[in-house]
C-alpha cells in the first residue's frame, strides 16, 4: 500500500485528539478548549472562573490550573508530532512561573514539539493571555511515545498486524 | 496586611494549616486537602472522577498531580518560616514515575535550602508505599520572611 501523506496522518491525528479530549475529565472539568492544532502543535484555552482562584484576595488563577492547562497542551503538541496514535506518557514536566496571571481573563498555551525521537517527544511552550509575547509561564516536557495500543482502540487503517 | 495572609498566620498559630488551605476555591475545586501527622503537613489529593486525565488507564492528569506538589511545597514552607507575603512560585519541575491511580495521593515536601529570598523545596508523591512515588518534584519558591 501506498504510505499515508503527512497531511493524511495528521488528518487522523487531528479527528483522534479532538474525539479523546471530549473523553478526559480533568480537562473537562476545568472547561479547557481545543483552539487549533497542527504537525506538532497545538493551542488551547483556559476560560477564567472563579471556582479555580489560588489567592482569594487578588482573584489570580491558582497555578495548578495554569500547570494542567500547559501539561494537557504539551501533551496534545506531543501526539500531533507522531506518525501513527500511539499511547504517550508525560516523562517530566517544567513550568516557569513568569508573572501572575490577570484576574478575569482567559488563559491561552501554545506548544510546540521541536524535536521527536522513535520514543520521546521533546515539548516547549508558553501560557499567556492574549499576548503571545507577554507570556505569563514558559514550559518544557519530555513525553515517552509507547509502543502499546493507540489510544481509543483504534487501529490505524491498513495496517493491522504490522510492525509499525 | 492581606486578609489572605492574616489568615495563614491564624492558621499557623493554631498549629494546623487546614484553614487556610480551605478558603483557597481552587483547593476545593481539585479536592486538595492536608493533613497533619504529628508536627508535620502531609499534603492529600482525594481521588474524585473529575481528577483523571486518561481515562483510558485510567491515570490521574499530570497537571493535578503537579497541583498537589506545588501547594505542597508552598504549604511546608508557610508552615516553617514567618512570612511577609505568600510564597511565589519561580520554577517547578516534576517528574512522573509511575501513573497515579483512581484513588488517594500523600504528599510530603521538605526545605532543601532556605535562603533569604528563595527556598528550594523538594516533594513526594505516593499512594498506597511511601517508597514508590507515582511523582517527585523540585521547585524555587521566592519567599518574604518576617
Amino acid at each position: 500500500m501506498v504510505a499515508p501523506t503527512r497531511a493524511e496522518q495528521l488528518a487522523k491525528l487531528s479527528t483522534l485528539a479532538r474525539a479523546f479530549h471530549e473523553t478526559i475529565p480533568h480537562n473537562l472539568a476545568l472547561g479547557l478548549e481545543l483552539v487549533e492544532f497542527g504537525d506538532g502543535l497545538a493551542v488551547m484555552r483556559l476560560p477564567y472562573r472563579t471556582d479555580l482562584i489560588g489567592d482569594p484576595n487578588s482573584g489570580v488563577l491558582h497555578g495548578g490550573a495554569i500547570s494542567s492547562l500547559l501539561d494537557a497542551t504539551f501533551g496534545l503538541a506531543a501526539f500531533m508530532a507522531l506518525t501513527e496514535p500511539t499511547r504517550i506518557a508525560t516523562l517530566d514536566l517544567r513550568i516557569d512561573y513568569l508573572k501572575p496571571a490577570t484576574p478575569g481573563m482567559a488563559v491561552h498555551a501554545k506548544a510546540e514539539c521541536y524535536r521527536r525521537t522513535r520514543t520521546i517527544a521533546f515539548v516547549r511552550g508558553f501560557a499567556y493571555h492574549d499576548d503571545e509575547a507577554a507570556p505569563i509561564a514558559a514550559g518544557s516536557a519530555t513525553f515517552m511515545i509507547s509502543a502499546g495500543p493507540p489510544p481509543m482502540g483504534t487501529r490505524p487503517e491498513g495496517s493491522a498486524g504490522s510492525t509499525p | 496586611m492581606s486578609h489572605t495572609l492574616k489568615q495563614l498566620q491564624e492558621a499557623r498559630e493554631r498549629g494546623d494549616l487546614r484553614a487556610f488551605l480551605r478558603q483557597i476555591p481552587y483547593a476545593a475545586f481539585l479536592g486538595l486537602d492536608l493533613e497533619m501527622r504529628g508536627e508535620e503537613p502531609y499534603g492529600l489529593l482525594r481521588y474524585s472522577p473529575e481528577t483523571i486525565g486518561n481515562p483510558l488507564l485510567p491515570a490521574l492528569h499530570g497537571g493535578v498531580l503537579c497541583a498537589l506538589l506545588e501547594t505542597t511545597a508552598i504549604l511546608q514552607i508557610a508552615w516553617e518560616i514567618e512570612l511577609l507575603s505568600l510564597p511565589k512560585t519561580i520554577t517547578l519541575t516534576v517528574s512522573y514515575l509511575r501513573s497515579g491511580r483512581p484513588q488517594d495521593v500523600l504528599s510530603k515536601a521538605r526545605i532543601t535550602r532556605q535562603g533569604r529570598r528563595v527556598t528550594s523545596v523538594h516533594v513526594e508523591a505516593w499512594q498506597d508505599d511511601r517508597d514508590r512515588p507515582i511523582a517527585v518534584a523540585t521547585g524555587q519558591f521566592k519567599i518574604h520572611g518576617a
